[in-house]
């Protein structure tokens, strides 16, 4: 079939990489069926074809969020070293769990150094932490109750701060795909404390069940680009809560770890 | 030779066989499932094998997110239609909420592409015993896993930074199935995020593109061992 044969011959150079005119294809001698198809490609395709994606951020804010998530795995990183170091805290049946746990947040605080030095940024240096949150949680480390409420709250945190951030680095793929490899890491580690605390490894609307509760606000939210998805399918709305996780800007965040950094 | 292999490249990726019918069908279609007829074009115009692809871009890889979350629904609605021998109720609980949020999902997906929705699929799980909790969770895993794996993988492939946030905000969910289930098989252990999920040197998701076989099976394979009616995504990477 000749059309087919152009088609072939044009289809890399033209759509991929070149701009694409609607006016050109239909002038090119093409197979009805294939007119029709191709003038009824979206324009939107045709950039992501060209790759017009987003504007790419600059340096220095993709090194503002990164050193924005190290201060976070800083936080992680401190608080697990603690909790392990301290005697008799940690029932011995989940200290596997902790410990793989920890494993992970002191990784990433290596890799987001590693990657905030090769991009010509500086990483910022650890805080000093106070993990009673000036005298709030005095048995942070005494109580394993409190140990693992702050840890599950810590980690909900952490997914929501990381996919918070995520758009704002769509523009740096590969920065965007470290990020990304981590968010779930955090989610896994949040899914797994939730359950040691007898809880749903996933949240039901905005319920905190016992932990504080500005952690969660805002996912009690059903609606997903502009689709409630309570009316598009008969699952109830507690699962519909439960099924997207949503993500938290990076002021709130901030506020929320404020009074756990001392300086 | 380079034009050979040009050709080679241009061919697997713009004729893969399907139905003639389904095909001129669906290059009738206005809309992006025209994607799906071009590159499931056959040269030929002879009867294939009714493999579906997903299309491309951002359609595709929604398209590609719906046809998971269409095969964990399948399954765990399957998984709780009959709840494996001496199921406790923690673990039909665990089962029950997994299948809705995979529903939702699904779902959600159906109504976000539309049009560009593809076509009906056709499960397989004749591979699983659903009587036995090994065999239906170590499935389950297998599905949470390539399901955390897509979506980080295509993440940064996603133009639209809408379609981006809806992967975060899904991705997450699955990265808990997927601990859950793993904390279901070796419970209070380290495996809800093992040294197979998550690489122990950097901390992250060990993630994949769907065609990326990397010693193993493709997520597009895996896919397809639990579907009868076939599915491509040959334009995604």
């Amino acid at each position: 079939m000749k059309a087919l044969t152009i088609f072939e011959e044009t289809f890399e150079k033209e759509v991929i990489k070149k701009n694409f005119s609607r006016r050109e294809a239909l002038t090119k001698g093409l197979g009805l069926g294939l007119k029709t198809a191709l003038a009824a490609i979206p324009f939107g395709v045709l950039d992501v074809l060209e790759n017009k994606a987003q504007a790419t951020p600059s340096n220095p804010d993709i090194i503002k969020i990164l050193n924005y998530a190290l201060t976070l795995e800083y936080f992680e990183d401190t608080f697990y070293k603690q909790g392990l170091a301290a005697s008799g805290l940690i029932a011995a049946g989940d200290v596997n769990v902790f410990m793989q746990i920890s494993k992970h947040e002191t990784a990433h605080v290596a890799l987001l150094q590693t990657t905030i030095t090769s991009l010509g940024g500086t990483p910022v240096p650890a805080p000093t932490f106070d993990f009673t949150a000036g005298g709030m949680f005095p048995d942070v480390f005494t109580s394993y109750q409190r140990f693992m409420g702050l840890s599950a709250a810590f980690e909900d945190l952490g997914v929501r701060a990381y996919k918070g951030q995520a758009p704002n680095l769509a523009g740096a793929k590969d920065v965007l795909a470290a990020a990304l490899n981590i968010h779930s890491v955090e989610a896994r580690h949040a899914s797994e404390v939730r359950r040691l605390r007898s809880s749903k490894g996933w949240i039901n609307f905005a319920e905190a069940d016992g932990l504080p509760g500005f952690i969660y606000d805002g996912e009690e939210n059903v609606v997903q680009l502009g689709i409630d998805v309570t009316t598009v399918t008969t699952v109830n709305i507690g699962a519909v809560t439960q099924a997207f996780d949503e993500p938290l800007s990076m002021p709130p965040v901030l506020q929320i770890v404020g009074p756990f950094i001392k300086s | 030779m380079k034009e050979q292999k040009n050709h080679d490249y241009l061919q697997e990726r713009l004729y893969k066989p399907i139905q003639r019918k389904r095909f001129l069908r669906s290059i009738a279609l206005a809309g992006g499932s025209l994607m799906v007829g071009l590159t499931a074009c056959r040269k030929d115009g002879q009867p294939g094998s009714g493999t579906m692809d997903v299309g491309v871009a951002d359609i595709g890889i929604l398209n590609f997110a719906y046809v998971l979350e269409q095969i964990e629904a399948a399954f765990y609605i399957k998984a709780n239609a009959s709840y494996y021998n001496n199921a406790p109720l923690s673990e039909k609980q665990v089962l029950f909420d997994i299948m809705h949020h995979e529903m939702a999902h699904r779902d959600f997906f159906k109504k976000l592409l539309g049009s560009n929705a593809i076509g009906t699929l056709q499960f397989d799980f004749s591979s699983v015993d659903f009587t036995s909790r090994d065999s239906v969770l170590k499935t389950a895993k297998i599905l949470e896993d390539i399901g955390v794996e897509a979506y980080n993988g295509l993440g940064p492939f996603i133009q639209s930074t809408d379609y981006l946030k809806i992967a975060g905000k899904i991705v997450s969910v699955e990265a808990r199935h997927s601990a859950a289930i793993r904390d279901l098989l070796n419970p209070r252990s380290a495996d809800f995020a093992g040294d197979d999920a998550v690489d122990p040197a950097t901390g992250l998701e060990r993630s994949r593109t769907p065609n990326a076989a990397s010693g193993g099976q493709s997520i597009v394979a895996t896919c397809n061992s639990f579907l009868l009616t076939k599915i491509s995504a040959s334009t995604l990477p």
